[in-house]
């Protein structure tokens, strides 16, 4: 087996890029569940220790990964839902380019809602 | 000298003869889950962000009496319960599928995996237990700190 395809399986554009893209968000959203459901132990632990260790979530810093993360799980979730289509539906493969637009708006309507709220959370006056 | 063999010719219409069925559905079971399990999590996931970041102060909201109070209830026990055991299957075999497309060192492959599959059995029966296990009044505990289930 080669260690690099002699000619290129990626044929690029829409298709290519969302698989990529898919891939990159699934493992980005994996490493932080991981992170996030040892966070969420602290709550045996004590109360304290959970403060402090979710008080480090609620810093601008933090936020700004939040809605980075928030935008990895609303792409990944509507590009799935594409997957499907693609699979399932007779006419899906026909229409997957179609398809990813609809995901990428439905990703700025989704965004839309969330951010200016999230961001008002995260740079308002809350303590 | 050796003595040399004529070379043997099968009958081109022999059907080719398997000697053990290395198949399994396997990877169409785990193909039909990622699916299922998606479009559940869609809903499991978009749910818990509305309810942890869109409602009230959103993130600013979330310390150990918000968990707490989420946790009185069976409801969200079951909903967080199911969504930690499907995105953790779910994430597994999307990583183990990654793994299977990048290492391909034999040696490399089977530590990616036995880290991923470690990660998976701690995270996973950690995460449960805490749900179950799980105390919203620990005694001794500073009583502005807990949920006002505590104190009725």
């Amino acid at each position: 087996m080669p260690s690099a395809p002699a000619g290129t399986l990626y044929r690029g554009r829409e298709g290519m890029w969302s698989w990529v893209a898919h891939r990159v968000t699934g493992v980005l959203i994996f490493f932080f569940l991981l992170v996030h459901v040892l966070d969420t132990a602290l709550v045996r632990v004590s109360p304290e220790a959970y403060n402090a260790v979710i008080g480090t979530y609620q810093t601008t810093i933090m936020g700004l990964g939040e809605a980075g993360l928030v935008a990895a799980i609303v792409f990944h979730a509507f590009n799935g839902i594409r997957i499907i289509l693609v699979d399932f539906w007779a006419k899906g493969p026909k229409y997957q380019r179609t398809m990813l637009w609809i995901v990428v708006g439905l990703f700025v309507v989704t965004m839309a809602g969330f951010l200016p709220r999230h961001l008002m959370n995260v740079f308002g006056g809350g303590n | 000298m050796t003595t040399t063999n004529a070379p043997t010719l099968s009958d081109p219409r022999d059907p080719y003869k398997r000697l053990k069925t290395t198949r399994s559905n396997y990877e169409l079971y785990g193909w039909v889950f990622m699916r299922a399990s998606g479009v559940i999590l869609l809903v499991l996931i978009f749910g818990h962000l509305f309810v942890n970041l869109m409602v009230g102060d959103g993130v600013h909201a979330i310390d150990f009496a918000f968990v707490g109070g989420k946790w009185t209830s069976p409801f969200w026990q079951v909903w967080d319960l199911l969504m930690l055991w499907l995105a953790m299957m779910h994430g597994t075999n999307g990583v183990r599928t990654i793994i299977n497309d990048y290492a391909e060192r034999p040696l490399v492959r089977l530590w990616l995996k036995i880290f991923l599959y470690a990660a998976f059995v701690i995270v996973t029966v950690l995460g449960t237990l805490v749900i179950f296990t799980f105390t919203p009044c620990p005694l001794g505990a500073p009583a502005d700190l807990l949920p006002s289930i505590c104190f009725k």
